[in-house]
């Protein structure tokens, strides 16, 4: 028995400092993450005055549209960080709601960026037409698909919290997720002011 | 069903294609058979693909090289026997196959040979240098592996199926544009480098978070082992340029695929932007494949010298400087593509500035061997013969960053020369070091030293043969990549090139009955005492091959030169007190299936088979999922095996074994005591 609970408190010795390598290791893939970033914001902006004889920016932003899209998922980081506080007071069933909410409000955001591709394609607008449309289809896109990757990653870790509770792992995970959901707002907040801001304009 | 896969993909448009495909599978079929043959299907899953142990991983890493070294050099051979009869004739390889051959021949070396070799041996040896039991991500490398792994099995099977690229390794637009290029050739090529990028990436941050977190006490970073700390430089360089890579191959696998418009020629694409994202990648990944050979002849140089290393803290700052400005000097690639004369003046100039550095360091390998006490072994060997050749390359280095210089040079075949004369001695070389240097750690036996030197000779005088004339060639005006030419003047000097590529592949040979010959008399060659070269750092203070666990008890470092401070100590090879309990990752057969998805993904974007690919990524995503939530990746090695495992190895050493270090006692002026016959 005694040596069980030895053996236990050596792998949760060894499982901390597995964990705290982990979050450094995550904070080192968000960087590359970002350089993938700065580079489609570079072509971006190399590219974005290229709209041959398609629709220009200028035709195509709406800038109300991206406004609700920005509150969307501003408003998702800061329930994402109520969760994390609920975690912080071992709150699980809290951490589970909250988590559900940044869920609804990821999901929402991705309903309105979809709806914009949508209505753009629909306007001969598609990726295909031209350099400018490309670059911008690819960025944001490359964007949605983070959200989106992210929102799987939010209904795994709410299955985790709920079968699992808030062991030491689980609240790593969390932490990690949490980092990349910030992440992908300052990236928002990127794709707003290089893009959006700078198209109507 | 299967997208645009048909039975026109066999080759059969020429003799040659369809001989490589045949050699291709025919190797293929007989690695299957042979293991079957030999029953070794469950050891190797078991012992070998599913293992997390980064000593297995690293080795399986440098196999993986060494495989796609004889398959670039074949290319190499039939390029060089091509242009040395094309003289007013087509020679014996239709144009379209000459270009397969150089863009495969590139990439194969860049991604598939130096990549995979050096990234085997940082696995190899640098968690054992810095005192640590593993990685930090050891399924992380698992997955890097298989990825690796995957890309290359894609340029391998564009042999069979399909073709290669046409467009070089570097696949300018519009020409590997879907315009220009519609065969699946440019895709394989994308795919491969998609694939094993994503890989390279990985390890990337596995690296920078071992040598950062797992470091054993008293390893401070100005403590840390040369190689180790290109290992960081290069990590951290990988982490920063690899994802450029990613990017560049997305934006033109996406205008292949799907009609977007990043590099075409009208609708508002800019090619410039793919020469310059490409080479984002591109710079950085020249000193990626170079800073870990300079670390490891570092090593060897020290090592054969019998002295320490000269310089360290120069040859870190020199390290760190490379790294820094390896990305800024990006645009000398493309001086002649309309830039303006000061934006080329301050690429020129960065350019010059890093052979500042790079001298530094040359110099500091003199200053070790100086005075020392050398030994010829094979790595010492590689070793000079590195210092002599990379200098020359260096200087036509210098020489092509003057933009009015390169103008004339530029991708003639005198560039072709200069990229060889940096890759074959200051990486290459780097790594056949290695091979000889680390071999016994990993396997527990000496590779024969009289064949090391021989592959040595016909290496560096292949060489020469091969490359000096193509400095030549380049100002007598050749371009690069000709399938034929006109000019009887050159065929000379292309017979030359040709004999040197064939001395080259003695060179081959003579590494293949290297490792044949030391197989085959291990038992005379062992290596009990885990140190048999009198090493100087932590990785000869765990046995050859190492226990899974490296150290049974976490070192604790006083010196740079960690072992060799212990033997003048007098603590090496002393059991403790006690052992402890070891925790380990347990195997998992998620990172040969993750390298087998990817494959099949790529395979199927290449054929556009959506629906394989679609399954390929939502399998993949699944397996990622699985991994996220195990909880119980580790088991103990309880400390009784360790003790017994312990015991086993310090038994095997007899004192006459070990080294004698009375010659290493302070003398001179280190000891206080004045030199004998000075004042």
């Amino acid at each position: 028995m005694s040596e069980t609970t030895l053996n236990s408190e050596l792998l949760e010795h060894e499982e901390k400092k597995s964990l705290e390598s982990r979050e450094f290791g995550f904070w080192v893939y968000l960087m590359t993450d970002a350089v993938i970033f700065a580079l489609l914001f570079a072509s971006y902006v190399v590219l974005s005055k290229n709209s041959a004889a398609g629709p220009t920016s200028k035709d195509l932003f709406d800038l109300g549209h991206t406004a609700g899209e920005t509150v969307l998922l501003l408003l998702s980081s800061l329930t994402f960080g109520v969760a994390t506080i609920a975690m912080t007071s071992d709150h699980a069933g809290r951490v589970v709601l909250w988590l559900f909410i940044t869920l609804l409000l990821g999901l929402g955001f991705l309903a309105m960026e979809m709806l914009e591709f949508y209505g753009m394609i629909a306007q001969g607008a598609g990726p295909g037409t031209s350099g400018f449309l490309s670059a911008f289809f690819t960025l944001v896109g490359t964007h949605g698909l983070h959200v989106a990757f992210g929102a799987i990653g939010i209904c795994v870790m709410i299955g985790q919290v709920m079968i699992k509770g808030l062991t030491l792992p689980v609240r790593s995970r969390l932490v990690r997720l949490g980092l990349f959901w910030h992440f992908l707002d300052i990236v928002w907040i990127g794709i707003f002011s290089v893009v959006y801001l700078p198209g109507v304009m | 069903m299967l997208g645009r896969l048909t039975f026109e993909a066999i080759p059969l448009y020429s003799w040659v294609a369809m001989g490589g495909a045949a050699v291709t599978v025919g190797g293929g079929i007989a690695v299957f058979l042979l293991i079957t043959y030999l029953r070794a299907w469950k050891v190797l899953w078991t012992d070998w693909l599913t293992s997390l142990d980064h000593k297995k991983i690293g080795i399986m890493y440098v196999v993986l090289a060494l495989v796609m070294l004889v398959r670039g050099f074949i290319d190499a051979l039939m390029m060089r026997a091509q242009q040395a009869m094309a003289l007013n004739n087509e020679g014996y390889l239709p144009p379209e196959h000459f270009e397969q051959i150089f863009s495969s021949h590139g990439t194969i070396m860049i991604f598939f040979v130096a990549m995979p070799f050096l990234t085997g041996l940082i696995n190899i040896i640098v968690p054992q240098q810095i005192g640590a039991r593993d990685v930090a991500f050891p399924f992380l490398n698992s997955v890097s592996l298989f990825l690796t792994a995957a890309g290359a099995g894609l340029v391998l099977i564009s042999l069979a199926i399909g073709k290669f690229s046409t467009a070089g390794w570097t696949g300018y637009p519009p020409y590997s544009g879907i315009d220009y290029n519609p065969g699946v050739g440019v895709d394989y090529w994308l795919w491969a480098l998609i694939v094993s990028g994503v890989g390279s990436t990985a390890s990337g941050i596995n690296f920078i978070v071992t040598i950062v977190k797992n470091r054993c006490p008293g390893m401070t970073y100005m403590r840390m082992p040369m190689f180790t700390w290109t290992t960081l430089c290069i990590s951290i360089l990988i982490a920063f340029a690899f994802p450029a890579l990613t990017v560049v191959a997305a934006q033109l696998a996406l205008d292949r695929t799907l009609g977007f418009h990043f590099f075409t020629n009208g609708d508002g694409g800019n090619m410039m932007l793919f020469a310059n994202l490409l080479w984002i990648w591109g710079h950085p990944e020249v000193y990626i494949l170079i800073l870990p050979a300079f670390g490891i002849f570092s090593e060897v140089v020290a090592t054969f010298s019998r002295k320490r290393l000269f310089g360290y803290k120069s040859l870190v700052y020199a390290t760190a400087c490379i790294a820094i400005l390896s990305f800024t000097v990006w645009l000398h690639h493309f001086f002649t593509m309309g830039s303006s004369a000061n934006v080329n003046a301050v690429f020129g100039i960065a350019t010059m500035i890093i052979a500042v550095p790079t001298g530094v360091k040359i110099f500091d390998w003199m200053f070790t061997m100086y005075r020392g006490r050398i030994e010829f072994h094979p790595s010492m060997v590689f070793t000079i013969g590195f210092m002599v050749t990379f200098v020359i390359g260096g200087v036509t280095g210098v020489l092509l960053a003057l933009p009015p210089a390169d103008y004339l040079m530029h991708n003639s075949t005198f560039l072709v020369a200069h990229f060889h004369n940096m890759l074959i001695p200051g990486a290459l070389f780097g790594y056949f070091a290695g091979l000889n240097y680390w071999f016994p750690k990993a396997f527990g036996f000496k590779l024969d030293a009289k064949w090391g030197i021989r592959s040595f000779w016909f290496w560096i005088i292949g060489f020469y043969l091969a490359f000096m004339p193509l400095y030549v060639l380049g100002f007598m005006g050749m371009s690069r990549r000709m399938e034929h030419y006109a000019d009887p003047n050159w065929q000379p000097y292309l017979i030359v090139a040709a004999l040197g590529a064939v001395c080259v592949l003695l060179g081959i040979v003579c590494i293949a009955i290297q490792l044949y010959v030391s197989v085959k008399n291990w038992g005379s060659a062992r290596d009990l005492t885990g140190d048999p070269w009198n090493g100087r750092t932590l990785e000869w203070a765990t046995a050859s091959p190492p226990a899974p666990y490296n150290f049974a008890i976490v070192p604790d470092v006083r010196d740079l030169d960690a072992f060799h401070d212990m033997k003048l100590r007098g603590i090496a090879y002393q059991p403790p007190a006690a052992y402890e309990d070891i925790v380990m990752p347990k195997s998992s057969g998620l990172g040969p299936i993750l390298g087998a998805l990817s494959f099949a993904l790529g395979f199927a974007m290449v054929w556009y088979i959506w629906w394989l690919a679609a399954l390929a990524f939502v399998l993949a995503l699944v397996c990622v999922g699985i991994r996220a939530c195990d909880d119980e990746s580790e088991f103990i090695v309880p400390a009784a095996d360790v003790a017994r495992i312990e015991a086993a190895h310090l038994g095997q050493i007899a004192s006459t074994d070990m080294h004698d270090m009375r010659d290493f006692q302070q003398v001179g002026a280190a000891s206080g005591a004045p030199l004998p016959g000075r004042a």
